[in-house]
């Protein structure tokens, strides 16, 4: 019966256990509103046969209601609308209202794109584990304008704000991937702001996250570079900072040194030699450690070596991750402070 | 009824009326008749009609593969951004009270016309100016934030939003006045002896309306013009970077925005509850209820605004608080429901065009009603919120049951307007293409919400794609039945039949004079002596049935 009805309904799996409570109220609703409005259409119909009209300009009669059936219209529907309020109140108070030893997971909304993290190291963009038949409670905020974080297997949906953080939980069932939507309108590519949650029973999901918790640098990969390392990104980064002699020529107060500081160098406007001016992301980071004479900062030297080779691939982007988080006075911090995460960004 | 599509050589035309007494542009643009500025108002919503259409198709044709298929994603956004800014602002909100309320209320209150004849001119024009700013400046400025504007996005994108945003206050304006006119008019001018309880119902519903108009339409210019304002000067009002709330935006924006609906809605009922007593030629049945709950929607309607935001983030005791409210809503409508249907029963019913509108109407206003109460059912909003389900419900609501008014109104309405008959072999066309297209239409977008389709996505997963080319395939035969209409009703203005002062026998005030109307509306002032729908004969036993 319910897969009968929830197959009829078109409606996704039921991964959740808030799903599986829900959707009962939900056949419930449904069934009645086609119900009543069905009978509606036919009973006008009917009358349209049973009394049409015979002779033009017909006399009619009056017809009135009793007390009796004006009591009847008034408490059939309110008695049903009532219930469901009552059912369905009940279920969202349950839905609101998250178990405790949860596992928790950061996760920051930004166009067009889900991030998420959680608290004892591994990052993520897209993607995010997590295990099957524990409670997982999602801390959702946004960088920059209002998202919303709907899993349609899951039946949860919730809007991620910036300034703000909200939160929601969810129990999945059954292990597998399903897919993340972004539901609030947030411009050009709100339809591709698309993830997955991917669903592990319970000791794979164990496995896995003591396997990210030993750091990038530590898995076995290309650059040989095996240093054994425990943590998150932005902490490795600061300690290669250390290591590759970085922190020689760039200043992390702030003071402009041989080369420019790494506070808030991320998002900066930035005037380069040639008059161009850039934005200092990601990729003009990562540019800059390989090939750093092509985007020469205006009124400095040539003087920095070309780390092309020496850094691998995850050191760099522990490199980046660590100017990403050095973040100083001009960025608004209008968050509260305790989860790690990045304040809003000003315009 | 049959013999309306005859011939009938005996009736003609009066001499005479408000369309032919003053002759040249400068009389329609300088008028102060409330039956030619309705006109000016029916020319220009059916503008608004026809463009917000060409965008609803846009976005429709874009969806029938879900990559892309004609237009880029920005474009995209600005179509539906148009669609929604065009249909509420440009047409559901004016058209009914402007054309309809205009042209008929002080008919049926047996006034020579509105309360404040300049204020309703000025409404006009005000409307034109706000229409004008406001598509100027979302096709020059490519808005892409929606017709909700929420905040931050609104603040953000890199379009152009001012002009449209000071259209939309502009436009609140127009309705301000408008609402104002007709609140002073059934206060002022009613017929001797048309006491309250022997107003149309029609008159009731446009009066609950208006009381919205005046009360809500404030906020959302307030609204809008602090949206435009941070946008230029960078105050801080929504923008959390900058000291601001954007939930605080979804509050103000929905507290006119819910109530709007129901100016949207409630002149559609109006319409409906005049068009069934018409067909059935039937007293109406339970006058009082549907008078009241008129009123009651109106007043509820105010507190209903936070079920836009069960997901926002707001308190889960604010919205079990809502939750309730909006169910209120829903029984004042089932109340009116009630009492459609009875007025049908021992009716003598012709099978007439509005018919068809009444009926699609009915299962439309039930259906997106009940769907209303599923979706104001916090735990199933959850999964339902931003999704195509929510679409199709509001949709049933302001094209199902809002056009079906619209469309009842037009055909019960022509003949007096313009003295002569459309084509009723066509009505009935056209009607049917409009139900059936409707269904067609937006049935399978509640199936694509139930799937989890969010709704504003340019692309989507290919699992929605059956359901996105039966919902367009719908939408063609909607815009063909639209098309058709407009074909027979411009052709019926100079070629119809000429109807006759009453075609239909029907017994409110404005059947009580020519069709179409003298400039002055009455040659005699009416004087009342029972209720609108008394289609009993005097002298005539009359039955009393009580159910």
């Amino acid at each position: 019966m319910n897969e009968l009805m929830r197959q009829l309904l078109f409606l996704p799996e039921q991964a959740s256990t808030f799903a599986v409570k829900v959707d009962k109220l939900h056949y419930f609703v449904v069934t009645v509103t086609m119900v009543a409005s069905v009978l509606t259409g036919l009973i006008a119909t009917w009358f349209f046969f049973r009394f049409r009209e015979r002779r033009p300009n017909a006399s009619t009669p009056i017809v009135s209601a009793s007390h009796r059936f004006e009591l009847a219209v008034i408490s059939v529907p309110l008695i049903f609308f009532f219930l469901w309020v009552w059912v369905g109140f009940k279920d969202y108070i349950w839905y609101v209202t998250p178990p405790k030893n949860t596992t928790d997971i950061y996760v920051t909304g930004k166009k067009w794109m889900w991030h998420f993290a959680y608290p004892d190291g591994p990052n993520s963009n897209a993607s995010v584990t997590v295990p099957a038949n524990r409670p997982v409670r999602l801390l959702m905020t946004s960088r920059d304008v209002i998202h919303s974080f709907y899993v349609p297997d899951f039946r949860i949906k919730q809007d991620v704000i910036p300034g703000r953080y909200t939160e929601t939980w969810f129990e999945a069932t059954k292990p597998g991937r399903y897919r993340i939507y972004c539901a609030e309108f947030c411009g050009t590519w709100h339809s591709q702001m698309i993830g997955e949650v991917v669903v592990l029973p319970g000791p794979e999901f164990d496995a896995w996250m003591v396997k990210q918790k030993q750091g990038l640098a530590g898995r076995v990969d290309s650059s040989g570079s095996g240093e054994e390392f425990k943590g998150d990104l932005a902490t490795y980064g600061r300690r290669l900072a250390g290591a590759y002699g970085c922190l020689k020529c760039h200043s992390l107060d702030g003071a402009p040194h041989i080369g420019p500081t790494w506070v808030d160098l991320y998002r900066r406007k930035t005037l380069l030699a040639s008059g161009e001016t850039i934005i200092a992301d990601e990729g003009y980071l990562t540019e800059s450690m390989m090939d750093p004479y092509v985007k020469v900062v205006k009124g400095y030297q040539q003087v920095m070596p070309s780390f092309r080779g020496k850094l691998a691939a995850p050191e760099a982007a522990a490199l980046v991750e660590f100017i990403k988080s050095l973040r100083g006075d001009n960025l608004e911090n209008v968050a509260p402070k305790e989860p790690v995460y990045g304040p809003v960004e000003r315009r | 009824m049959a013999q309306l599509n005859v011939v009938n050589e005996e009736l003609s035309l009066p001499k005479v009326h408000y369309i032919n007494a003053d002759r040249g542009l400068k009389s329609w643009l300088f008028t102060l008749d409330h039956k030619r500025i309705a006109l000016m108002y029916f020319v220009l919503t059916t503008v608004a009609l026809l463009l917000g259409g060409i965008f609803a198709m846009a976005v429709r044709f874009e969806h029938l593969t879900p990559g892309p298929t004609i237009m880029g994603a920005n474009t995209y956004n600005r179509m539906f951004t148009l669609h929604g800014v065009v249909m509420i602002f440009l047409f559901m909100i004016p058209a009914i009270p402007g054309i309809f309320g205009n042209f008929c209320l002080p008919l049926m209150l047996g006034a020579k016309d509105v309360a404040f004849p300049r204020l309703n001119l000025l409404s006009v024009y005000v409307y034109a100016v706000g229409a004008a700013l406001a598509l100027y400046g979302m096709v020059s400025g490519g808005a892409d934030a929606g017709w909700t504007f929420y905040a931050p996005y609104s603040l953000s994108t890199p379009a152009t939003l001012a002009p449209v945003l000071f259209g939309v206050f502009i436009l609140g304006f127009s309705s301000i006045l408008t609402g104002l006119n007709f609140i002073v008019t059934v206060h002022t001018l009613r017929a001797p002896g048309m006491t309250w309880m022997r107003i149309p119902l029609f008159v009731w519903a446009i009066y609950a309306t208006a009381i919205i108009q005046v009360l809500a339409t404030p906020v959302i210019g307030l609204t809008s013009v602090l949206v435009a304002v941070e946008r230029i000067f960078g105050f801080g009002f929504f923008d959390p970077a900058h000291g601001g709330d954007p939930v605080l935006f979804q509050h103000m924006f929905w507290f006119y925005s819910h109530p709007a609906v129901y100016i949207m809605v409630l002149p559609s009922m109006g319409v409906i509850s005049e068009a069934v007593a018409a067909v059935a030629r039937k007293n109406v049945f339970g006058y009082k209820m549907i008078a009241y709950s008129s009123l009651g929607i109106a007043f509820v309607g105010f507190f209903a605004w936070g079920h836009h935001m069960f997901v926002s983030g707001q308190s889960a005791l604010d919205n079990g608080a809502f939750a309730i409210i909006s169910m209120l809503v829903g029984v004042f409508t089932a109340i009116k429901v009630f009492n459609w249907v009875g007025t049908l029963y021992r009716g003598s019913i012709a099978i007439r065009t509005p018919l068809v509108y009444i009926c699609g109407f009915l299962f439309f206003l039930v259906f997106g009603g009940m769907t209303g109460i599923a979706v104001a059912t916090v735990s199933l909003d959850v999964h339902w919120h931003d999704t195509y389900f929510v679409v199709a419900h509001f949709h049933f609501i302001m094209v199902g049951a809002v056009i079906m008014g619209y469309l009842a109104a037009i055909h019960l309405w022509f003949p007096k307007m313009f003295g002569r008959m459309f084509h009723e072999g066509w009505g009935m066309v056209a009607s049917s293409f409009i139900v059936l297209g409707f269904n067609a239409t937006f049935i399978p977008q509640f199936l694509l919400g139930n799937a989890g389709q969010p709704r504003r996505y340019y692309m989507y997963d290919e699992r929605f794609w059956v359901l996105n080319v039966a919902s367009t395939a719908g939408s063609t035969l909607l815009a063909f039945g639209f098309i058709i209409i407009l074909i027979y009703l411009i052709y019926a203005l100079k070629n119809g039949n000429v109807a006759g002062d009453n075609p239909w026998d029907l017994k409110g005030l404005e059947w009580n004079t020519s069709s179409p109307p003298p400039k002055h509306n009455f040659d005699v002032t009416p004087t009342v002596d029972e209720d609108p729908y008394t289609y009993q004969k005097k002298g005539e036993e009359v039955e009393h049935v009580v159910i």
